[in-house]
């Protein structure tokens, strides 16, 4: 295949650029106009219609505050880890395709940045970079709530990567590749009854389960935001960063939750699939992208729903859940899905029989939750006040 | 596309974001103010005066999950070009299918055996 010319990855660029910032821009301001619903407020309304330009104005703001870097920091890890953050957070973006093959001016290309023969592998490695943006930022604050937020969250998303990155091991089974164009195209075609979509979110619903949970711990959101749990830990990790710099840990974090949705979407979604309800051809190219936006903005809407619904949950419930429930089914499943592949090389299995084996999974999965969850709650008991009190203070500093 | 073409598309890539970066630092640093006082270089404390070094102790289990964290990770890579392969293999290719199967099976229960260890040990509790 002849290269394109230099116009194409520039091109490709800005268009990714400009889809996720766009995306991260609405996805802030329908956050707060949902949430104000749900808590029946109105949300901003002054600026633009809606007050859809409410961010914009926010993001001008942020740039006529004074950038304060206080005394203690160690100044050099200080001004890299915003960096790191954003960067790491850019480049997850780069090897998911935001629609389908476009033609312009002679030249066919995917919307895509590259097509990484490592693809999911690329997302993964990338979510560790940016633990590494929240412990650097909470150690080189060198003060004591930006500590323990940081160390709390990379706690919390190493725990969760883990989950994430097993549950991605089935989507490779299946797959049989780790490029994310392979992933998406083992995804088109009918799935178990013809008509049904193929997506992996139906054969591996297990893995995909175990996968947004594991996002949504991983983007740092409610309910498990606890690096940010303000009435204890102030602002988290970013406590001492201010100015523009405090603007870039929030434009990661929220375009964090723009890329997971895109990430879900690529893996057990099919992607920019869908219908072109045959339209032309000079037309028909619009459908992926709006494809694309809709399925990403159904887990946009899911994130804020979960911000305004749910109740931040405490930590050890936090990492209970994702070492005791998220990475024993991960585990498990992944061996499942090994096993269930070469059976069906080896003659497959009558749908029937899968569906009984699915009901059979099934049971024994709500069963394994609910046993494992009723003795935790006994533990969940409120602690008497006078029980230890020189624990419970020494609890405070130390966790 | 080659592996250079591919990754040269995602050097463009970084660049670009990096210059996105640099350039809203840079307008930042002409159009914020600096009003420079003692008291903005201290520790922010809610209003308290900061006692001690900020980088206090922190409980010894997040250690532990350090720990725990990169042996699963460890885990996940090796689990990754296995879950690649597993589909293309059969009964007659070498390694055989149920062979790669039990082979995994194998590696994966020592450690799922590892995790209800440490889990029984205590070490995943939190009081």
């Amino acid at each position: 295949m002849e290269s394109p010319p230099l116009w194409v990855p520039l091109f490709t660029t800005i268009v990714v650029f400009a889809f996720f910032l766009l995306s991260t821009a609405l996805l802030i301001w329908a956050e707060r106009r949902v949430v104000a619903r749900m808590q029946t407020r109105l949300g901003p309304n002054r600026v633009g219609p809606l007050g859809i330009l409410q961010t914009l104005v926010d993001g001008v703001k942020m740039f006529f505050k004074e950038d304060i870097t206080p005394g203690m920091v160690n100044k050099p890890v200080y001004t890299l880890a915003p960096l790191v953050g954003v960067i790491a957070g850019f480049l997850a973006i780069a090897v998911i395709p935001i629609g389908g093959e476009v033609t312009l001016f002679g030249e066919t290309f995917t919307l895509v940045v590259a097509d990484l023969h490592v693809g999911a592998l690329w997302i993964l490695a990338l979510g560790s970079i940016h633990v590494y943006s929240v412990f650097l930022a909470g150690w080189a604050s060198n003060s004591p709530y930006p500590l323990l937020g940081g160390i709390r969250s990379s706690a919390q998303m190493v725990s969760y990567e883990i989950a994430m990155g097993l549950a991605v091991a089935s989507v490779f089974i299946y797959a049989g590749s780790l490029r994310i164009s392979d992933i998406i195209e083992a995804q088109a075609g009918d799935g178990l009854i013809p008509g049904m979509p193929g997506w992996f979110a139906i054969p591996l619903l297990p893995a995909f389960l175990v996968f947004v949970v594991g996002m949504v711990a991983e983007a740092g959101r409610p309910p498990f935001d606890l690096a940010e749990a303000e009435g204890e830990l102030v602002g988290g990790f970013n406590t001492e960063y201010s100015g523009m710099r405090f603007g870039m840990f929030m434009l990661a974090e929220f375009m964090q939750v723009v890329t997971m949705s895109a990430i879900v979407v690529t893996l057990f979604l099919g992607g920019p699939s869908g219908p072109t309800f045959g339209l032309p051809d000079a037309i028909a190219w619009v459908m992926p992208i709006f494809w694309f936006s809709l399925k990403m903005s159904l887990f946009i809407f899911f994130f804020i729903l979960l911000r305004g619904a749910l109740p931040r949950a405490r930590y050890h419930r936090l990492m209970d859940l994702g070492w005791k429930v998220l990475i024993p089914v991960a585990l498990v499943w992944t061996m499942v899905t090994a096993a269930f592949v070469l059976l069906n090389e080896l003659g497959g299995l009558a749908t029937e029989t899968r569906w009984v084996l699915a009901g059979i999974a099934g049971v024994i999965v709500i069963g394994l939750l609910v046993l494992g969850s009723s003795p935790d709650d006994a533990s969940d008991a409120p602690v008497p006040p006078d029980e230890d009190p020189a624990a419970s203070d020494h609890d405070k500093v130390t966790s | 596309m080659s592996f250079e073409q591919e990754y040269g598309t995602v050097a463009i890539f970084l660049i670009v974001g990096a210059a996105l970066y640099a350039v809203i630092m840079l307008v930042n640093r002409v159009m914020r103010p600096s009003v420079p006082s003692p008291l903005k270089l201290t520790t922010y404390e809610c209003g308290v005066e900061a006692v001690g070094s900020g980088w206090s102790q922190m409980n010894i289990r997040y250690y532990v999950f350090a720990f725990l964290f990169v042996i699963f990770d460890v885990e996940a890579i090796f689990l990754f070009p296995w879950a690649v392969i597993i589909g293309e293999l059969d009964a007659t290719t070498t390694p055989s299918s149920l062979f790669a199967l039990i082979a995994m099976f194998l590696f994966i229960a020592t450690l799922l055996e590892g995790l209800a260890y440490a889990w029984k040990k205590g070490v995943l509790t939190w009081d």
